[in-house]
């Protein structure tokens, strides 16, 4: 199954690889993973997608909140959260296909970025549903180039607070 | 006033309580020798590889349950620590190792003697650090004994450009430390304790299974208690010898692949495994599917990474062994109700472990002629009164000497459980010795796994480190051999290693003393003389090439499935011709 694991990190040089040794050392997967500096520039955060069954989690759990830079693991899959992953598309528009790719554009609420006479640069944000949905659409208009940030996720708030 | 990072270096070590150094030169860390040239308080050892550097901190640490420390300079010295770093990691031995680098405008141009090595040990230490700054020194320096130290012990490394030693800086010593995102637990929580307590009063076929987490917590007095108050019998894993006594009626011996029968009998059919420090390791779970299947598991660990990593654990006590088995002692002394039924069956529980003791003792068939393994073991032991420090290197020597030396007190027993590191024992003697100097110091080697770092002999002599090296000499590589025996048909491949060298010439070579025994009757006089005399001593003990090291879990079977000593009768003995 797959999990979401958030985690906050010291934001020092060397974390990353760190946390990529430890799931490649111990055989874990890592379907995604992005990090960025928090609010606070001493520390980062990390999405990391991954899967396996409850003991693979649990030990992967316990290896990451065991390592010394890492301050706070949370597993985001049994929670309400809010995840989101940006992805620019680069599609063939030519003819009447520029008229069809704006038209999905639109749709999905995303927003060309840049344009050039063939082509049409296109960003969209969404979960990976949405992404593959709109990447589906585009795809007979031929697609030149694609690059997904990974996904990013934030735990939603107790609305009864 | 400012100091030069060597000043500091030297300074913090002082301020960390640090006596003895083992580290050897080269190029960049030449500003730390030169500031060692003055030194009083720090006792520099020159040992003659730099892995031997690392195996004497280490068993400096497991001998005092201090933080050992070793210092390389870059490049090649520092990759030759690997072996060390990753055998101190596999038994969570808390040390520090320095190493030199590059000056760090160099870092990354494929300097000479660079090596990544923070990148290399990165997954065999706890933590490791590249210094960038010359006043960051003393703090990363106490974070890395820190670290080394507390909770799980296990290496830390400290990689120090030439820069970093050169330039100078304030001297702040730090007096706390304090990480937000390195917290152990220490104390157990109070329900799991109680459920424990409340488990160990139910259990009708209890069993306690500790390991090295009893030696890293000094809790050897409370593991004693907890067994005698409960009468529960112990087992202990390689790495826990030591922490109950080897003489004691509860004591079963050690458990796994070469256990005894008792132990692993007693383990395969207990209602109630009682793990303390222990990590359920292959070698002593054998299948994990078959493993104790009728037992409920409690297990009490420092680091949660063990807990539930092979097998299922009904009970999981996160904390400090001693302080946990002080508080589950006094949950239970509360409790203190009686059943009957509960005692009946324990009852019954004790006389079928005293028949399975009976039933397959450790025993060796004692020859008059040929020297065996075990004999000398047995005599080392006797000649001592279990009164040394015992190292051994890896493979038949090392588990003869776990069966057959009765470890009475903790920290007395250095050897490489985890990684199994060949040239392990000499070293780690030699570190011992230099904590311990008016101690008798042995390593119990083969002839293989002496030659790995016999060049240590050298450092033996000079620094006076007079320890005893019983080499159990058959010629070959024992473990391997036995296994090819077995396993692969007697097809002896790359294991003969001949008759080579002449190990008593060796020691002269050195300035140490060599001695030779072929018969059984010189064992006890060869150990009498070693130990008078006052230098480092090889003892060449000639054994029976055809031993092997039984009783044996063969691999992928369960523990109760254990292949024995067949008894032989006179004429099939097997000759050894020297």
């Amino acid at each position: 199954m797959t999990h979401i694991l958030s985690l906050l990190v010291e934001n020092k040089f060397g974390v990353l690889s760190r946390v990529a040794g430890l799931f490649s050392g111990r055989g874990f997967n890592i379907e995604a993973l992005s990090v960025a500096p928090t609010q606070d520039p001493s520390v980062s955060q990390m999405t990391i997608v991954t899967s396996g069954d409850d003991r693979v989690i649990e030990q992967i759990t316990k290896q990451l909140n065991k390592m010394i830079d890492i301050i706070k693991v949370s597993d985001f899959s049994d929670k309400d959260y809010v995840l989101r992953e940006v992805a620019l598309i680069k599609v063939s528009a030519k003819g009447a296909d520029r008229e069809e790719a704006l038209r999905i554009a639109t749709i999905f609420r995303a927003k060309v970025v840049d344009s050039s006479p063939t082509t049409y640069t296109i960003e969209v944000t969404g979960d990976d549903k949405k992404i593959e949905a709109i990447v589906n659409l585009l795809r007979p208009l031929g697609i030149k180039e694609l690059v997904r940030s990974g996904p990013i996720a934030i735990l939603r708030e107790d609305k009864n607070k | 006033m400012k100091l030069s990072g060597a000043e500091i270096f030297v300074e913090t070590l002082k301020k960390e309580g640090v006596k003895v150094l083992f580290g050897y030169p080269g190029g960049v860390v030449l500003p730390i020798f030169d500031v060692l040239y003055h030194e009083k308080e720090i006792r520099l050892i020159l040992p003659r590889h730099e892995q031997a550097a690392v195996h004497m901190a280490d068993g400096y640490a497991r001998s005092t349950g201090n933080v050992g420390v070793a210092l390389a300079t870059s490049g090649p010295g520092a990759t030759n620590t690997v072996t060390g770093i990753a055998t101190a990691f596999m038994d969570s031995i808390p040390i520090v190792v320095f190493t030199g680098q590059v000056p760090t405008p160099m870092i990354g141009v494929d300097a000479f003697q660079e090596a990544d090595i923070v990148g290399i040990t990165r997954p065999c230490t706890k933590y490791n650090y590249l210094v960038k700054n010359t006043a960051d020194l003393p703090y990363i320096i106490k974070e890395a004994f820190y670290i080394a130290s507390k909770g799980r012990p296990g290496p830390v490394l400290v990689d120090l450009p030439r820069d970093v030693l050169a330039n100078k800086a304030d001297f702040v010593y730090p007096e706390t430390v304090s990480l937000r995102s390195y917290n152990p637990t220490y104390i157990g929580n109070r329900w799991q304790i109680k459920k424990a307590a409340d488990a160990i009063l139910k259990a009708k076929k209890p069993v306690i299974y500790a390991g090295g987490g009893v030696i890293s917590s000094n809790a050897s007095q409370e593991l004693k208690e907890l067994a005698e108050f409960t009468e529960i019998p112990v087992t202990l894993t390689l790495m826990g010898l030591g922490g109950f006594p080897g003489d004691h009626p509860l004591f079963l011996g050690m458990l796994g692949m070469h256990g005894t029968y008792a132990a692993n009998m007693t383990i395969h059919n207990s209602d109630l495994i009682i793990a303390i420090g222990a990590r359920f390791d292959d070698r002593v779970t054998g299948r994990v599917k078959d493993f104790a299947p009728n037992a409920k598991i409690i297990h009490i660990d420092i680091d949660p990474t063990s807990i539930r990593k092979s097998v299922h654990v009904d009970i999981p006590i996160v904390g400090d062994v001693r302080l946990v088995l002080i508080d589950l002692l006094k949950e239970l002394k509360s409790m203190k109700e009686t059943n009957e039924v509960i005692e009946e069956a324990r009852k019954h529980w004790a006389k079928q472990i005293k028949d399975w003791q009976k039933e397959h003792p450790l025993w060796y068939e004692y020859d008059d002629e040929v020297i065996k393994p075990q004999f000398v073991i047995e005599k080392i032991f006797e000649i001592t009164k279990g009164d040394a420090i015992i190292s051994t290197e890896v493979g038949q020597n090392q588990m003869w000497t776990a069966q057959f030396y009765k470890f009475l007190k903790p920290r007395t027993w250095l050897t490489s459980g985890g990684l199994g590191t060949m040239g392990y024992g000499f070293p780690a003697a030699l570190g011992a010795q230099a904590a311990f100097p008016n101690k008798l110091v042995f390593d119990i080697a083969g002839d293989g796994s002496i030659q790995m770092n016999i060049q240590e002999l050298a450092t033996a002599v000079i620094e006076r480190l007079n320890v005893k090296v019983a080499i159990l000499n058959n010629s070959c590589l024992g473990m391997v051999r036995q296994w090819q025996e077995l396993f692969y048909g007697e097809r002896y491949s790359g294991i003969d290693l001949g008759e080579v060298p002449d190990f008593v010439k060796v020691a002269e070579a050195y300035g140490a003393v060599g001695f030779k025994a072929v018969k059984p009757s010189e064992v006890e006089p060869v150990i009498k003389e070693a130990i008078k005399i006052k230098k480092p001593v090889l003892m060449d003990f000639r054994i029976d090439r055809m031993e092997k090291v039984f009783p044996m879990v063969p691999a992928g079977a369960a523990i109760h499935e254990m292949i024995f000593l067949e008894k032989k009768k006179k004429t099939e003995k097997m000759k050894v011709v020297r």
